[in-house]
């Protein structure tokens, strides 16, 4: 059942591609090529190489070939002829995955939404945009911008990573505390499935009749549809914004203060945290001129018209000051306060830096047990000897830690699984969750065992034969089989290197 | 107590006997009548945790809507959503599984935008947790969501977790005159502008328009919109969010029209009633199922029989095939008997 596995999948790369029937994959390219042109059709392992892997570069496999539909109806054509010969199909946006979800199975077809990258259209009145799946995510806010408007989720990786994969993935952003996640920005999706069957997720309108699906094609990890268009929510550009940067001698008091925060009824536009260890990793690496001194930073934003921004930027230095901020420093103007954001946008390629090797575990936890938890990662560094800077969304409760190891000292890779895994277990513990918005992919489907009892697994496993009853479009990811459930498994970044090094990390 | 209640849902399965999921019954005449057993909720209920600064609430379904309000209301936060009281003793559950939101839904979301996680009995009386307490969660399927709408037909909801928000700290309306196509045309212009606006209203000549948010914000909105302040304008939106409102006191039947806000004028007959910037548009008329669907389809949307209906009429706008297919095996897969308030929804489901 668990083909998906770091040991197999690194073989079958050799030259003798061990994973592909040739035959097979024959059959399946000749039969593709009846519709689509030769060259969006590739199969020899110099082409299908660059789709081996998404972010989560550890997970390799090539496909039997990779298919570049143009249009919907090549899309509809691929997927009948894969349901038709039993062929699993993996849905690809830019690849900037961080949990392997974009990961080929062994003879699939994998079906990258590259090509289909129009923006159909902007209605500055009705604020939507109409777009095709392989549209960049920043490219909507950038066709936005004349009207004034803008497409709130705003993932790091925005240069990159394309619409179909943030709904793929129910990707957030600095700004999603305020503004929401991609669930709540996407009014409509298009798409097809695994049949072949057009079928539309939500309306233009504010809602559609029968079951929510979707709230549940977001965020499914490519496993129900495959997305062929998006109709997005744009919002009204804020008239101006600025950053408070609040040093604290504390990482408890810190965490207080986010708390503090929200519990006087002011919702900032963005709350970040980040720890001594993370801000002298950036410091060195892009000065932003954070204060070195201090235990922990928060980057609390204000946005809005400049009325309202000054009244919030007044009220949270109060709180900040009262929970015992050691510095307060606020953006004088747009440079300075991107200046600030710089760090935290860098900190990840900074903290690359400093290590051979990291691992970026994503997971929420409920915001008053942040310094808890903090706590207990600082413990877990002394027990495994291990160094573990934190950067994360404090606003939202979701975390990121990065573990520093060095993968050629095979003991260090084996206790930073066992750090990873025991943060993991602490999330749950407290009540928050594996995963905050890089998704389970084939990365976690361990501790989606821990987070959940059969029976629930059993209802996933429900929902994906309801819109796939074969299960042949991307498989075996996301929801882990009951048998596999016993196994365990971890991955990490060789070398400080995630690809696309380009973009800012969070 | 949800053992109580999932030994009622097992014995109903074994036996093949329908379950008509029910919390304070003020939502009964939305959707179709369920003719079976009631499974009471109201007795599961209470506050299981509430933290002010982590914006979230966690609820027994059989909960008051009022007290889950007036919680919220002592340490000044809401339910965004402005869910409708249609009459007194509605409960979270009820408001939760009926997908209901009220006039700030435009500007904040809808139920399922502030619904984190939910404690559920499917069909076979499992008792199971989907979603979570935190904001970002990206485990598994977004199960807890699809519960918000579902009419109770996957599974009874016994325990949910909502986002709540901070209550404005200032609110204004304010009252325009103009013919509907212009209001639609103004109010989707204004919710294009960094203005906080959280509710728009509708009827006969007259827009009104509600500000919320800091006071200097309500203020220099006010100050640029214009028009003519409405003074004690709570009881205002009160009644249009619970349907106490004349309009919608009627014996006619009353239709839902969902369509985008900038859809043109349904031109039916009848009287109307416009909301959430264009995109609800209620309407009292004689004109048959058809003709409404149509009108609402032709503009990218659709209609539901609200209130009124002939018992025959189908509530719910008819579905496309292969969602209704998913829609089928959705309902087999958590409710493999069917006991859950069948044909609630549809027929099939
Ligand atoms: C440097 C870096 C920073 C990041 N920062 C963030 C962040 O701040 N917040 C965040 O949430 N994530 C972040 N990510 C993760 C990643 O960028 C997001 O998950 C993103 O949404 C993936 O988009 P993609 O186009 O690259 O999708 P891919 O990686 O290609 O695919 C992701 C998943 O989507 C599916 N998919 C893609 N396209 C479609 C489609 N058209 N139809 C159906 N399924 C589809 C795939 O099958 C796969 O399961 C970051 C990643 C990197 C590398």
């Amino acid at each position: 059942m668990d083909r998906v596995n770091t040991q197999s999948l690194t073989k079958s790369t050799g030259a003798t591609l061990p994973g592909i029937d040739p035959d097979r994959q024959i059959d399946v390219v000749s039969r593709l090529r009846e519709r689509l042109p030769a060259e969006a059709v590739l199969y020899r392992p110099e082409d299908t190489r660059p789709y081996e892997c998404d972010g989560l570069s550890a997970y390799r496999e090539l496909p039997l070939a990779v298919v570049l539909p143009a249009n919907e109806e090549e899309v509809a054509f691929v997927l009948r002829t894969c349901h038709e010969m039993m062929v699993p199909v993996i849905a690809r946006g830019a690849g900037t995955g961080l949990s392997g979800g974009a990961l080929p199975a062994p003879d699939s077809v994998l079906l990258s939404l590259a090509k289909m990258n129009r923006i159909l259209a902007v209605d500055p009145v009705a604020r939507i945009a109409r777009v095709q799946p392989g549209v960049r995510n920043a490219a909507i806010s950038d066709a936005a911008k004349p009207y004034g408007l803008y497409y709130a989720p705003d993932p790091s990786s925005q240069i990159a990573c394309t619409i179909g994969g943030n709904v793929a993935e129910n990707s957030g952003g600095v700004h999603c505390l305020k503004y929401g996640l991609t669930v709540h920005n996407v009014l409509r999706v298009r798409g097809y499935t695994m049949a072949g069957d057009l079928i539309e997720f939500g309306s233009e309108a504010l809602d559609s009749p029968g079951y929510d699906l979707l709230a549940c094609v977001i965020g499914s990890e490519g496993m129900l549809a495959v997305v062929t268009e998006v109709t997005v929510k744009l919002i009204p550009l804020p008239e101006t914004a600025k950053v408070i940067l609040a040093s604290f001698d504390d990482v408890r008091k810190a965490s207080d203060a986010v708390a503090a925060i929200i519990a006087e009824g002011i919702i900032p536009a963005g709350l970040e945290m980040m720890d001594q260890p993370a801000t002298r990793a950036v410091e060195d690496f892009v000065h932003a001129g954070y204060d070195l001194d201090a235990a922990a930073i928060l980057l609390c934003e204000s946005d809005g018209t400049p009325e309202e921004v000054e009244d919030e930027i007044v009220r949270m230095e109060a709180v900040l000051r009262r929970e015992g901020a050691t510095n307060l420093r606020v953006s004088r103007d747009e440079s300075e306060r991107i200046r600030f954001w710089a760090g935290r946008k860098a900190a990840f390629p900074a903290v690359g830096r400093i290590s051979p090797d990291y691992y970026c575990m994503d997971g929420t936890i409920p915001r008053k047990r942040l310094g808890e938890v903090l706590l207990f990662i600082a413990e877990m560094e002394r027990k495994y000897g291990l160094r573990c800077p934190n950067v994360f969304h404090a606003g939202d409760g979701n975390l990121h830690p990065l573990i520093l190891f060095d993968a050629n000292d095979p003991d260090q890779l084996h206790r930073t699984e066992a750090f990873a895994a025991e943060v993991l277990q602490k999330c749950i513990e407290v009540g928050g969750t594996i995963t905050g918005e890089h998704g389970v992919g084939v990365e976690k489907l361990n501790q989606m065992c821990l987070q959940f009892s059969s029976e629930e697994l059993e209802r996933f496993h429900g929902v994906k034969r309801a819109f796939d009853p074969q299960g042949l479009l991307n498989p075996l990811k996301n929801i882990p089989t009951l048998h596999r459930c016993a196994e365990f498994g971890r991955m990490h970044v060789h070398n400080g290197q995630l690809p696309h090094p380009e973009l800012p990390r969070f | 107590m949800i053992e109580r209640l999932a030994e009622t849902i097992r014995t109903a399965a074994s036996k093949g006997e329908a379950l008509y999921v029910r919390g304070g019954d003020t939502k009964r005449f939305y959707g179709h009548a369920v003719e079976a057993q009631p499974l009471d909720v109201r007795s599961y209920s209470g506050v299981v945790d509430y933290e002010p600064s982590e914006l979230v609430i966690t609820v027994r379904a059989g909960t008051p809507l009022e007290e889950v309000e007036r919680t919220l209301a002592e340490r000044n936060q809401m339910l965004a959503f402005e869910p409708p009281r249609f009459a007194p003793g509605g409960t979270i559950g009820g408001a939760v599984a009926s997908g209901l939101s009220g006039p700030r839904r435009q500007a904040v979301g809808a139920v399922r935008d502030f619904v984190l996680g939910v404690r559920m009995l499917d069909g076979r009386g499992n008792d199971l947790r989907f979603g979570g307490r935190v904001m970002k969660n990206v485990a598994g399927y977004d199960v807890s969501r699809l519960m918000a709408g579902a009419l109770g037909t996957l599974g009874v909801l016994t325990e949910i977790s909502l986002k709540v928000l901070p209550r404005p700290a200032a609110e204004a309306t304010l009252r325009f005159e103009m013919p509907e196509a212009v209001a639609i045309q103004t109010i989707n212009t204004w919710l294009a502008r960094p203005l906080p606006i959280s509710a728009s209203a509708w009827q006969d000549g007259e827009l009104l328009v509600r500000l919320s948010g800091a006071r200097v914000a309500v203020e220099s909105a006010c100050a640029r919109l214009g028009g003519e302040r409405v003074d004690d304008a709570e009881d205002y939106w009160r009644s249009v969010r619970d349907h106490t409102a004349a309009f919608f006191r009627t014996d006619e039947p009353l239709w839902r029209v969902s369509v985008p806000s900038t859809a043109k004028p349904l031109e039916l007959p009848g009287a109307q009633f416009i909301e959430w910037g264009g995109a609800l548009r209620w309407l009292v008329t004689e004109a048959d199922a058809r003709t409404v669907r149509a009108a609402a389809e032709a503009r990218g949307g659709h209609a539901t029989l609200f209130r009124g209906g002939d018992g025959q009429t189908p509530v719910f706008h008819p579905l496309p095939p292969v969602a209704m297919d998913i829609h089928r095996r959705l309902k087999r897969e958590f409710d493999p008997h069917g006991i859950l308030n069948p044909g609630r929804m549809y027929k099939e489901l």
